[in-house]
């Protein structure tokens, strides 16, 4: 892990998801003088361009032209430098995606990618700028790693792991309005290792992105109002996935949703129910996300409420599966 | 680097000898994209043998000059190159497209040594190869990128991405050659979707170009000295080559972009490719 300053609540209050993380590559660049920065005419928008400004012979910005930024990159790597690239998910994962796949992934290259407006967060923008087919994207590319932090903190959190990790990182955000979750980085992030921040027994949520805080809240109230023990997993690594923690919570609450920003399809979701189906274990399940449409136009808080991703639809999925009816045959133990 | 006749017929020799290889490579294949990989052989020739500063011995240098192939298809010329510089045994290419081997008709940078960068999805190579030379600014190193694209290529988006960003940061210690073969699958370039003006468009997005025959090693000798002396605009090097080269049954022949020998043709081909004349 990288030495240098930390983050608390306090400056995630005042600083945008995108500002903490350019702020952390500043701090990365005196540290790794391997670390070069681009950008296709989004380093304002994406914050990358603090580091194009602190270290100026290390930034490049290669106007709008994401198929380039992807292959100079993959270069720029090639050379023995870490690049780290940041432009809009949609055109990083869209536009660019033979680029990701062909030259840096099956290179195997060093290079990380920070991917803005992830998802639904710029969703007044329409569907030319939504992404909520990228992680379905990037995990099927072999030898990437795809993380998808929940707040401002964890993104410093996850640029500084990205850049101890070998190989290509895809780490996607929102535009950089999402509330903050975490209160500071002390909480043990490690890559491939999900955080449970309620604990629970009767169902387990697993999350990622901006569902992660809405989540927690969702826990506290069904506590509170429907007697309900309900686990929260910040599933923050999307691949390599944390086995470990999706099984025990099929062992544990035998009820899992999932909640992301995202298609419901090729997402956490179907990455959370390719480890179940492999368990062999029986469980109640449901993803939720943007099911399987292009979504609507409006800002993100409308859309978090009305694709279920806020308290109220995490609530209320929750309630849903708890109806719902499911046998739990006694020696379930002994299956497969 | 002037060079010598003595070099010359050296160089001539050499690339005799690779196109042999690749006639072999091809036949042991079942089939290759041999017309492509003869109208670049001179160009590697050049590069590996008489300007590139390597050393197969030790293939990761971190001084080396970077050779990309862009046009990623010529992997039956790129592979008999480097085995004749001696970055593997020859003999295994005998596995060129067999189950398992490292080497497929598009070679792979992790498994195959010596090769740079891994290409084959054309238009990307340039643009990488305009990252590596950035690279080398941003490490002070003066080690050179070579990047070779066909020029069907060139119809490619990227490609002109990649141009543009050369010609922004006078990446001068990129030295780009198109195979101007006038050659691509279905037909002649200008026919399928033409270039011309290619060299005018090349000056557009801020290229120096050369126009040389591509099958002359004492012309792009000349155009690379050119380029290594470039200290304002990047040098492109317009290799007016033939598809095909050597071969006298394949040469400026559409339906020998791809194909496979059999012992009747090898034995013809290796014959014309031994009557070859040098060009000045």
């Amino acid at each position: 892990m990288s030495e240098g300053l930390t983050w608390t609540v306090y400056d995630a209050d005042t600083m945008t998801q995108a500002e903490i993380y350019g702020e952390v590559l500043c701090q990365l660049g005196e540290q790794h003088p391997e670390i070069v920065a681009l950008s296709a005419d989004m380093a304002n928008s994406t914050k990358i361009g603090r580091f194009g400004k602190k270290f100026p012979e290390r930034f490049f910005n290669v106007g709008i032209a994401e198929q380039n930024l992807f292959g100079v990159a993959a270069g720029l790597a090639k050379s023995g430098l870490t690049p780290v690239v940041s432009t809009m998910a949609a055109f990083t994962a869209m536009r660019a995606c033979e680029q990701v796949r062909t030259d840096i992934c099956y290179q195997n290259l060093n290079c990380k990618i920070i991917a803005t407006h992830g998802g639904s967060s710029f969703g007044q923008a329409g569907t030319t700028h939504h992404c909520t087919e990228d992680l379905s994207i990037m995990r099927s590319f072999a030898n990437m790693t795809v993380i998808v932090p929940a707040d401002g903190i964890e993104t410093a959190n996850a640029v500084r792991a990205a850049i101890d990790w070998p190989g290509p990182v895809y780490i996607r955000i929102g535009r950089g309005f999402e509330p903050p979750f975490y209160e500071n980085e002390d909480y043990g992030f490690a890559i491939g290792k999900s955080v449970e921040l309620h604990p629970g027994t009767d169902v387990t949520l697993i999350c990622c992105g901006i569902a992660v805080l809405q989540a927690v809240e969702a826990a506290k109230f069904l506590q509170a109002n429907d007697d309900l023990s309900v686990r929260v997993i910040n599933m923050h690594t999307i691949k390599p996935i944390d086995e470990a923690a999706i099984l025990s919570a099929v062992t544990d609450t035998r009820r899992l949703i999932t909640f992301e920003d995202h298609n419901v399809h090729g997402g956490l979701g179907s990455a959370v129910a390719d480890v179940i189906a492999a368990s062999g274990k029986g469980c109640a399940f449901e993803k939720v996300g943007i099911p399987d449409c292009f979504c609507e136009v409006g800002y993100p808080e409308d859309l978090y409420s009305h694709y279920k991703l806020d308290t109220d639809g995490i609530v209320e999925k929750v309630r849903e599966v708890m109806g719902r009816d499911f046998e739990e045959d006694d020696d379930w133990e002994d299956e497969v | 680097m002037p060079i010598t006749e003595q070099e010359i017929r050296f160089l001539e020799e050499k690339a005799k000898k690779i196109r042999k290889d690749i006639i072999d490579i091809t036949g042991w294949s079942g089939g290759a994209h041999i017309g492509g990989a003869m109208s670049m052989v001179e160009m590697l020739t050049l590069l590996y043998f008489k300007v590139a500063r390597l050393d197969p011995s030790q293939p990761e240098a971190p001084e080396r000059d970077r050779i990309v192939v862009s046009k990623g298809h010529g992997g039956v010329g790129y592979a008999a190159t480097l085995a004749d510089k001696g970055y593997f045994e020859f003999d295994l290419l005998k596995d060129f497209n067999k189950f398992k081997s490292p080497f497929g008709m598009h070679l792979d940078a992790n498994k195959v040594r010596g090769v740079d960068v891994s290409t084959g999805s054309l238009g990307h190579g340039l643009p990488m190869a305009v990252g590596l030379a950035l690279g080398a600014r941003v490490q002070k190193q003066d080690w050179k990128t070579y990047c070779i694209l066909g020029d069907g290529e060139c119809n490619e988006g990227s490609v002109w991405e990649a141009a543009m960003a050369a010609g922004h940061f006078k990446t001068t210690n990129l030295i780009t050659f198109v195979d101007r073969n006038r050659l691509m699958i279905d037909g002649q370039t200008e026919e399928v979707m033409s270039l011309e003006p290619f060299a005018d468009k090349w000056r557009a997005f801020g290229f120096d170009v050369r126009e040389v025959d591509g099958h002359s090693f004492g012309h792009l000798t000349e155009a690379i000295d050119a380029a290594l002396a470039a200290t304002d605009k990047p040098v492109l090097i317009i290799a007016n080559t033939i598809k095909g080269k050597g071969v006298d049954f394949m040469e400026n022949d559409v339906r020998w972009h791809y194909g496979g020998l059999d012992s009747d043709l090898i034995a013809r081909a290796k014959d014309s490719v031994e009557r070859m004349a040098g060009h000045d």
